[in-house]
């Protein structure tokens, strides 16, 4: 029985909103733009709570970092089932490498016995942040995961890698990033929302972890992708055939 | 300034994005070595002598390097990151799971995904599943960076001076992380990202079997077959076939996109191949508006055409 996972979650901009480029070029426009849990987290939280209902693992803290308003997705993971939450606060945007050494020292004061995280969040798309956590921690990691078996204190878990699946056993604790075949995340239910109300959720300010912050990156610009030139739509497969062959010259 | 690029392959042959890897590298300051890491790898070896540009090959053989961890891997690259200020690997599901293990334990920030480099320390790289490109300026003195290799062309066989070879201690295997099977999707097709013609299919395929159509289409044209996350979740196909944001990227001369509605996880990736062919029974699908040939038909009538008239 583990006696405790850890699912760190972001709050995103939305996967159905398409983002727009200010015109300064300074980032996307995020203002008044619908947010929700990075959805590779919603099957971290679901992960971890059927985890808990199988009885391989006994409570659920869920952590974030950013501004107040990230609040409102830690009460997401309460309202789905999580126990307990933690708000790192900060409003600057940190890097990866910073998540990670901010949730290295929660884990460390909190002993996770296993860390269930998403494999990239679609907002920066960086890929990062549990391969970082697991190296900081010293602890073994198995990302993509499509499935995830617990006996004693091993982990068998199998990956999503791109020539098929690959199965690693770990001895935890350890870290597990997420992919989407793992399992199909609850919704959340208006009761569990009021009773989501009444979890506990204990706000922590970044600064007082003693990091150095300081970015690594700078953004120099953000600008829109390169526009692909209109097509046509054409009427037969003949001539689809035809202008693959003559026009294009990708067939022969 | 030397560069050090991870050779990820499967003890017989270097994988394909690692070449692209190397065209990256080439656009950068300095030497270029390759780290080549294995079991009885002794052909992936020589086949990395061949390689234009390569001046010097780390070559670690061991048993344990047979499936290497990154738990492993990110030991032995850390002994030897001092020397290097960039550290790179192909945006694979390799480079991803340890490339960034790599970065934490030198305590830099990794630059993901990069599909342009500007400057030494200045990258382009895709954000918010490409609808926006970040121009990033790392202030690290070690650069980890994890390479889009469809954005960057493959170095060839050089008829340079041959690389020196160092022979390197392998570190000792950690034990909490064992890869304990795989399940490898068999295919004669040519490798999905590296594929100059790729035929994907949706959940507009409506079954497993119904991809036989598009595999009878792959056969004419010498294609690879790939698919959306739509037709994977419902088990038409494998995980590895699956196309976007948050599977693979390809950018081959055609693609054709059979049955998809053309979210833009999987527009993500997919946008940048040469010619796109969008077949599709709705006339209002937003894959249309990036395909340069679009045809509103039903699949089930058309593909098999296309296939005959071939
Ligand atoms: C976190 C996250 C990550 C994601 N990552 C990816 C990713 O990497 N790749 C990806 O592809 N998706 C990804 N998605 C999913 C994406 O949002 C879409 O749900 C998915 O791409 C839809 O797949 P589809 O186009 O096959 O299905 P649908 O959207 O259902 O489209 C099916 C299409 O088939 C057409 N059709 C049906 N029958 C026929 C017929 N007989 N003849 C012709 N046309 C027909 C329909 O008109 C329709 O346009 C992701 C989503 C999330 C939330």
């Amino acid at each position: 029985m583990i006696m405790k996972i850890i699912v760190p979650i972001k709050r995103v901009v939305d996967y159905n909103v398409k983002v727009r480029v200010k015109s300064d070029k300074s980032g996307v426009e995020t203002a008044n733009v619908k947010m929700s849990m990075n959805p590779f987290d919603e099957i971290a939280v679901e992960e971890a709570i059927r985890l808990r209902e199988a009885g391989k693992a006994q409570e659920i803290l869920v952590i974030t970092i950013g501004t107040s308003a990230a609040q409102e997705t830690l009460r997401t993971g309460l309202a789905l089932g999580a126990d307990r939450a933690i708000h790192v606060e900060t409003a600057s945007a940190l890097e990866p490498i910073n998540v990670a050494k901010i949730l290295k020292k929660v884990v460390d004061q909190e002993k996770a016995g296993l860390i269930i995280m998403g494999k990239q969040a679609i907002d920066d798309d960086s890929n990062q942040t549990g391969q970082m956590l697991a190296a900081l921690l010293d602890w073994p990691q198995a990302t993509f995961a499509s499935k995830v078996e617990l006996s004693g204190d091993q982990a068998n878990v199998t990956r999503e890698i791109d020539g098929g699946l690959e199965t690693v056993t770990l001895t935890m604790p350890a870290v597990i990033t997420t992919d989407l075949r793992l399992n199909e995340p609850r919704y959340v239910t208006l009761p569990n929302i009021m009773k989501a109300k009444k979890k506990p959720l204990d706000t922590i300010p970044a600064d007082s972890f003693n990091l150095d912050f300081d970015p690594r990156h700078q953004i120099l610009e953000v600008s829109e992708p390169p526009e692909r030139g209109s097509g046509i739509v054409v009427e037969s497969v003949e001539q689809l055939v035809d202008k693959l062959k003559n026009e294009a010259k990708v067939i022969q | 300034m030397t560069v050090l690029v991870i050779a990820e392959n499967d003890n017989q042959l270097i994988k394909p994005a690692v070449l692209n890897t190397l065209g990256a590298a080439s656009q950068l300051s300095g030497d270029t070595h390759l780290l080549v890491a294995g079991s009885n790898a002794g052909s992936v070896l020589e086949q990395a002598r061949k390689l234009a540009g390569v001046t010097k090959i780390l070559y670690a053989d061991a048993g344990h390097f047979e499936n290497p961890v990154a738990e492993d891997l990110s030991r032995l690259i850390l002994s030897l990151a001092s020397e290097y200020e960039h550290i790179l690997a192909p945006a694979t599901s390799f480079g991803k799971n340890l490339l960034p293990r790599v970065a934490a334990l030198i305590d830099v920030a990794q630059i993901s995904d990069i599909v342009k480099i500007e400057a030494d320390d200045t990258f382009v790289r895709p954000i918010y599943a490409g609808n926006a490109m970040a121009k990033i300026k790392s202030r690290d003195k070690t650069k980890v960076i994890t390479v889009r290799a469809t954005a960057f062309e493959s170095i060839m066989d050089g008829n340079g001076a041959a690389p020196v070879v160092e022979n390197l201690e392998a570190v000792s295997p950690s034990e909490k992380a064992v890869v304990s099977a795989q399940e490898l999707t068999k295919t004669e097709r040519p490798e999905l990202t590296s594929a100059s013609v790729v035929v994907s299919g949706g959940r507009g395929m409506g079954s497993g079997e119904n991809f036989d159509i598009l595999e009878k289409l792959a056969d004419k044209l010498g294609a690879a077959v790939g698919a959306s996350r739509a037709a994977v979740d419902s088990g038409y196909v494998p995980n590895d076939y699956q196309v976007g944001q948050t599977g693979k990227v390809v950018a081959p001369e055609l693609y054709i996109a059979v049955g998809i509605s053309g979210a833009i996880q999987h527009l993500a990736g997919m946008k940048d191949s040469k010619v796109i062919v969008a077949i599709n029974k709705d006339p209002d699908a937003p894959i249309f508006s990036v395909a340069d040939y679009g045809l509103v038909a039903d699949l089930f009538e058309a593909i098999p055409e296309i296939t005959e008239s071939l």
